[in-house]
């Protein structure tokens, strides 16, 4: 089932093309990287899925309907690109952050408090920080902040999770089981991911698609395909580096 | 001091200082962490000319700033929207607009008198009671406002993005923000008056924000601040007859300082990288 539908979608800021003509799905299940040099339209075409951005041409659908029709928006999860930056000294506890999305969604009188919280330390557990619940978020390391990021974009029980450059300034190490934790909740959890990034290397052992952009897609398909791609020596040629592919 | 309090006219500026400390101290934390702490000040300006057309017109200067501060505030969110204005222009050219706009009014009222004196440096000692019920009743109503929209606010003063793609309508609550500004600044200006009144937005928020470790945690420490100052603050206007306004401002920033040590003292950890 495909969970987001693009067709002849193009953008610009100010007239100045940053997408043209994406046509583009994202099927149910699929752990998705979009890929391209910096400048490439990643976070734009990201953005114009969400609603944030409405395309100069071309339509876009979310679960069936124009991202500003979607009504209930706790199908969808995000985890922005400067989900990390935030300012250190907002005094938000870490229970608070995740709480966000379930509280203030738009359904009125939905959830008790107690709900919420349950919903609120379960996803906490999920993402392996329970025990800071009760702690000022300014105070965690960066990879801590981007698990609570995470818990929270995961607290309404999404069925597509969107995630933009989301290991930024994040250590090697707190990487790699960043991207273990995504790979489970795909796998096990049937969760689809949409992963925003310009580096392929580090997520190419959990993706099974892959969608290159650079203004137009220049690839989308499975991973093997893309190794064989005219768009993946390309990226080779302009220093994007890629690792063996372990399935 | 329990006798005095048997007086009608402390126990109204007790009553509507407490009401508009509270409500200006709740706004407070959400205007200061979305870096909007000049709005107060710009609104209050505004305020101003409302109060001298109210002088003017011969109608209650309290009720015309009200609708000049609210009008001004709408303006403000449109003129900040869709005029590509950066940052605080759109604020500074409204506060420059509403002085002159203030200035000018009453000099063609010929009112720089004694009344337009206790709304510039505030007079709540002197609080009517029809302006008490006012204060009250809107205090409350901003109140129970910022209740019902507080997870919202907070999502969006917190991340203005994640908030949109979550689907809240940020522009909607960019509004509401200022309004509810607009009259808690407008009732504000009784306490301590329009020249002051930024202060009672500004410094309680700014000194609950040091030692709280959540967003309930600064809304309570600001708010229990503003009420300690305000109590403060008349209590010492009365003892050492002193104007309540500047009692009032010093003792909030008294609080901060305070605060700020304790924050120090408490030596909070640099934020992680």
């Amino acid at each position: 089932m495909s969970l987001v539908v693009l067709r002849r979608v193009s953008f610009a800021y100010d007239g100045t093309p940053v997408l043209v003509d994406i046509d583009f799905t994202i099927e149910e299940g699929d752990f998705l990287a979009i890929i391209g040099p910096n400048g490439s339209g990643k976070t734009t075409l990201v953005k114009l899925v969400l609603g944030l951005l409405r395309p100069t041409s071309g339509q876009v659908e979310i679960f069936g309907r124009p991202p500003s029709a979607l009504t209930d928006r706790r199908k969808v999860g995000y985890v922005p690109q400067k989900a990390t930056h935030i300012d250190p000294l907002f005094p938000a506890s870490v229970e608070e952050v995740v709480g966000m999305t379930l509280l203030s969604g738009s359904r009125p009188g939905g959830r008790t408090g107690r709900e919420a919280r349950a919903r609120v330390h379960h996803a906490l557990g999920e993402v392996g920080m329970a025990d800071f619940a009760k702690g000022p978020v300014g105070r965690l390391s960066g990879g801590q902040q981007q698990r609570v990021f995470i818990a929270r974009a995961l607290v309404t029980s999404p069925r597509i999770l969107f995630l933009d450059e989301p290991t930024t300034g994040v250590d090697a190490e707190t990487q790699d089981s960043f991207y273990e934790m995504l790979h489970r909740l795909n796998r096990s959890e049937g969760l689809t991911i949409v992963l925003v990034t310009h580096d392929i290397g580090i997520v190419n052992k959990h993706v099974n698609r892959v969608a290159c952009l650079n203004q137009r897609l220049v690839y989308h398909g499975d991973h093997e395909g893309f190794c064989r791609s005219e768009a993946f020596r390309e990226m080779i040629a302009h220093g994007n580096h890629l690792i063996a592919h372990e399935h | 001091m329990q006798a005095l309090l048997a007086y009608g006219f402390l126990q109204r500026a007790f009553l509507a200082g407490l009401f508009i400390a509270v409500a200006c101290a709740v706004l407070g934390v959400f205007l200061v962490l979305r870096k909007d702490a000049m709005i107060g000040h710009g609104l209050s300006h505004i305020a101003f000319a409302g109060v001298a057309l109210g002088l003017f017109l011969n109608v209650l200067p309290l009720a015309a700033a009200l609708v000049v501060a609210v009008g001004a505030a709408l303006a403000v969110v449109k003129l900040k929207g869709r005029a590509g204005l950066h940052g605080d222009t759109a604020i500074g050219i409204f506060s420059s607009l509403g002085l002159a706009l203030g200035v000018l009014l009453a000099s063609l009222a010929r009112s720089f008198n004694v009344e337009l004196m206790s709304y510039l440096f505030g007079d709540i000692l002197a609080i009517e009671p029809i302006e008490v019920a006012l204060a009250v009743g809107l205090a409350a109503a901003v109140l129970v406002a910022v209740r019902l929209n507080y997870d919202k606010l907070l999502f969006m003063t917190f991340d203005r993005e994640s908030a949109r793609a979550a689907g809240i309508k940020v522009g909607r609550l960019d509004t509401l923000l200022m309004v509810l500004t607009a009259v808690t600044i407008v009732l504000g200006m009784k306490v301590v008056g329009i020249l002051l009144v930024a202060a009672l937005i500004v410094i309680p928020a700014a000194a609950g924000l040091q030692v709280a470790l959540s967003f309930r945690a600064a809304i309570g420490a600001s708010a229990a601040v503003a009420v300690a100052a305000v109590v403060g603050g008349l209590g010492l206007s009365l003892v050492l007859n002193i104007p309540a306004s500047a009692a009032i401002v010093v003792l909030c920033f008294l609080a901060f300082v305070v605060l700020f040590l304790v924050k120090k003292g408490r030596g909070v950890p640099p934020a992680a990288a």
